[in-house]
């Protein structure tokens, strides 16, 4: 039985059960698409491993441990769901179905990646609320502050080229981009750690042009702007 | 003939290799000052103290790792053909990055010459090179040339005679990278014993450490087992180094280069910035630049319109004021055929392309074209392109087929395709005729400006849509800038006669050829069914005179015939009396859209294929056809 599988089913009764926390398994076995027979097998399992109190005729509920996994598959569904929504822009009728296959595969420390990059959403795209999570903070500010810092102490090291005014210089920290641009660049000079400077750029975010090694190169501004550089005085 | 050596030049680009070849072999390579204009192999043959030498002259080249479509050209010469020599031609004012590319070739143990170029541009720059020291750090002769003045360049044969006498010389490294490296490259050359590609061994190692293609498939297509050995080593260089391996040798390249540099040469840096310098703020500038550039094209086009207006109606007067009134059949199909033909070709070729190919030389050699692609770059993103290809666009102001094959500047396949369509509608020379002989002479230069102007939101809109049809997007501009210089009046003149000539050639007898035989057509009267056979367009919905629908049929073969025969085939100079200031900007709208001309298709055929060329073709047909009745249509409301 998979992790993935018990989550499914942490997540089925979570929904499901009414308010007095108990949900039928022949509920159950109808969400999922399960016969009733293995759904009963499956519940005796999550019965060991103390996720679940489970009767036969009774139905099925949640333990504390069971509840606890259940609040964590909700906030990484829904933090998933605000990603896919806010920052990849998927069509909204297919976020929830993606939520679903990614939220397995989430590590808690993606998770908590993740919330700090979306900076601390409360509610999923269709409004209902993110769980919080078990991090030693007081709010989410806090964690946001620290965020914050550290990605301000980086931006000061290293600048895309394209941040760096006319004349200013820098050494190359690294590039991103495909392999045959990077290796064009490499081949005409901009190894790492070379020193580059910047003589002008077109109006309207058009290309740099930069002196390397000597020579100048005119470079487009999508590639320039993945050239990273450590500024220098 | 008895070929006893062939040389090739390989080295950067515009680095001075078509100038050293056609100093060597009298040829007429197109040089200039701009990278990539050497896009195809040149061969030409010198006879140097009684020995017949093979000069090749390669497209420029940074990396032996290659990067767009020329430059595979050259590297697969290097490498397959086993030239007898290299020599590297090096720019002395950007060492290190010229020295990356020698290093490589090292690598490969070709036979080397090094021919240290514009060493009178590193002289005034204050730079001071040992020669013979770098001749002993590379092992390989080094000769100082000043290509453009001849200087240095026989030298460079007569070492590359010594070089091949002494066979199997012993190459030291010159490269050592660092033991991490160098160890894992002799593991790789231990695998690769008995595993013959055509290449040295350790040569070989090294690519399939920097993952190359070409290299990589041609060892796994009997080993793959090799393969994946190189591809571990080369993980455990990346590791060790946090980038990946092919980054890792190319730095330890530029090391070595850098080193060699800091010991042979010494440089002053100049205390105030250079006149070159001080014009690129100016020309670069991003108000300034912009003003310029429109300046110099719009000024380009009414000095041609003028000039050559001027220098047709002289002729014309000069030419009426002996027409002799002739009778007879063969009298009148030598003078009315054969000499006008002669004169209005002559009019044409002096009034607009001869000058034309001297403005685009002063253009090329100056090193204006770089600048425009560094202006342009943004506004070509809009329509999916980069910068760069400006470049084959402007050169499509000359002639479509150089255009079309210079389209391979352009990094992917994609880029080539919308660029070659592009450029096939650039108006060419011929139509400039057209455009400027007919329109601008007889209705008004502002007309033959908004001809222009529509063309060029033509180019616009295809582009457009173009970018939207074809997946993928540019990769973007990554190109060298060079200096601005003065450019050579030597150079230029000739520049122009070798592209002068060609037209001299074949278009000439062909347009008096084509003259007379419109007269004759015109006289039996043949003329009169071909026209009226195309009439339901040209008189239909072009709203032409009938003739006019030869003209577009013998178009296709030189698009400047149009113009001429249409004095032959109206039967009279005085084009004012049969075509309507209408029909005559119709005409040429048409003219300057409608299929390109024989040569151009055959270029498009070679560097597209057969699908694409037909598709061209056909659209612009039919983009000409529509725009033409619509123009028609519009214009008889105002005019």
């Amino acid at each position: 039985m998979s992790k993935e599988h018990i989550e499914e089913y942490i997540e089925a009764i979570y929904d499901i059960a009414g308010r007095d926390g108990v949900a039928k398994t022949t509920e159950i076995a109808e969400h999922l698409h399960n016969a009733p027979a293995s759904v009963t097998e499956v519940f005796q399992r999550m019965k060991q491993k103390g996720l679940v109190r489970y009767e036969s005729h009774k139905g099925v509920s949640l333990t504390a441990k069971g509840f606890k996994t259940a609040m964590r598959m909700k906030r990484k569904h829904r933090l998933l769901e605000v990603f896919l929504d806010k920052m990849l822009h998927l069509p909204h009728e297919k976020i929830h179905d993606q939520a679903c296959k990614m939220e397995h595969t989430l590590s808690d420390e993606t998770e908590t990646a993740l919330c700090k990059t979306l900076k601390g959403p409360a509610e999923c795209p269709h409004g209902s609320p993110i769980p919080p999570c078990d991090l030693d903070v007081t709010n989410c500010q806090e964690c946001l502050a620290e965020q914050t810092l550290e990605l301000e102490k980086r931006e000061k090291d290293i600048v895309s080229i394209t941040s760096l005014k006319p004349g200013e210089k820098g050494k190359i920290a690294f590039i991103q981009g495909g392999k045959g641009v990077i290796q064009r660049l490499c081949d005409l000079g901009l190894t790492n750690r070379t020193s580059i400077s910047i003589i002008r750029s077109a109006p309207m975010n058009g290309p740099i042009e930069i002196c390397v090694r000597g020579c100048k190169l005119v470079i487009g501004r999508d590639i320039a702007n993945k050239i990273f550089v450590h500024a220098e005085g | 003939m008895n070929i006893d050596l062939a040389v090739v030049l390989a080295g950067n680009a515009n680095v001075g290799k078509s100038s050293i070849f056609n100093q060597l072999t009298g040829l007429g390579q197109i040089v200039g000052n701009w990278p990539g204009k050497t896009v195809e192999i040149a061969e030409g043959v010198l006879l140097h103290h009684g020995k017949h030498i093979k000069i090749i002259d390669l497209p420029g080249i940074y990396s032996l790792s290659t990067y767009s479509q020329e430059e595979i050209v050259s590297r697969e010469y290097i490498a397959l053909e086993h030239p007898d020599v290299v020599v590297n031609v090096v720019d002395a004012t950007a060492l290190e990055r010229n020295l990356f590319f020698t290093l490589q070739l090292l690598e490969m143990r070709t036979p080397l010459v090094i021919a240290l170029n514009l060493v009178d541009v590193a002289k005034k720059k204050g730079m001071i090179i040992d020669e013979e020291r770098l001749q002993e750090l590379l092992g390989a002769p080094v000769v100082p040339t000043i290509a453009t003045k001849g200087v240095g360049v026989h030298e460079i044969i007569d070492e590359a005679i010594k070089q091949t006498a002494k066979q199997s010389s012993v190459y030291k490294n010159v490269i050592r990278y660092g033991s991490e490296i160098e160890q894992r490259i002799e593991k790789l050359e231990r695998v690769l014993v008995g595993i013959d590609i055509g290449y040295p061994l350790r040569w070989t190692a090294i690519k399939l450490l920097e993952g190359d293609s070409e290299i990589v498939n041609k060892v796994g297509e009997k080993h793959p087992d090799v393969v994946v050995t190189a591809n571990i080593l080369a993980g455990e260089i990346s590791e060790i180094h946090k980038e990946p391996c092919s980054n890792v040798i190319a730095s330890e390249r530029y090391a070595v280069a850098a080193r060699i540099v800091k010991e042979i040469q010494t440089s002053k840096e100049p205390a105030k910035a250079s006149m070159s310098e001080r014009l690129d703020s100016l020309s670069m500038h991003s108000v300034w630049g912009y003003a310029l550039m429109f300046t110099i094209m719009l000024s380009i086009l009414m000095f041609m319109s003028l000039f050559g207006g001027w220098l047709s109606e002289t002729l014309r007067n000069l030419f009426e004021s002996v027409n002799p009134h002739i009778t007879g059949l063969w009298p009148d199909l030598a003078w009315n055929g054969g000499v006008v033909g002669f004169y209005a070709t002559l009019s044409v070729a002096l009034g607009f392309i001869l000058p034309f190919y001297l403005i685009l030389g002063v253009l090329e050699d100056s090193g204006y074209l770089p600048k425009i692609a560094y202006l342009m770059d943004r506004p070509c993103h809009t329509i999916g392109l980069h910068g760069k290809a400006c470049i084959p666009l402007l050169l499509g102001f000359g002639c479509n087929v150089p255009a079309c094959v210079g389209c391979r500047i352009m990094e992917t396949k994609r880029d080539r395709l919308i660029t070659v369509f592009l450029s096939t509608l650039v108006p060419c020379s011929a139509r400039t005729v057209v455009i400027l002989g007919l329109v601008g002479a007889y209705v008004g230069v502002q007309w033959a400006i908004a001809l222009y102007v529509v063309d060029f939101m033509l180019i616009f809109v295809i582009g457009k849509i173009l970018n939207r049809i074809l997946p993928g997007v540019s990769v973007g501009i990554i190109m060298e800038m060079p200096p601005y210089r003065l450019p050579s009046g030597k150079v230029v003149v000739k520049q122009a006669w070798n592209r002068f000539k060609p037209f001299l050639l074949t278009a000439l007898p062909l347009i008096i050829i084509g003259s007379i035989i419109v007269e004759a057509m015109r006289i039996t009267n043949v003329l009169f069914f071909v026209s009226s056979a195309l009439s339901p367009v040209t008189v239909v919905w072009l709203g032409l005179p009938a003739f006019t629908g030869f003209l577009f049929i013998f178009g296709v073969i030189r698009k400047e015939a149009a113009l001429v025969l249409l004095a032959t085939t109206a039967g009279t100079l005085n084009i004012r009396s049969v075509m309507s200031p209408v029909q005559m900007i119709v005409f040429a709208l048409v003219i300057m859209i409608y299929v390109p001309c024989v040569a151009t298709i055959a270029a498009l055929i070679r560097e597209t294929g057969w699908k694409n060329a037909t598709l061209i073709a056909f659209s612009e047909i039919g983009l000409a056809v529509l725009l033409g009745g619509i123009a028609f249509r519009l214009l008889s409301v105002f005019m």
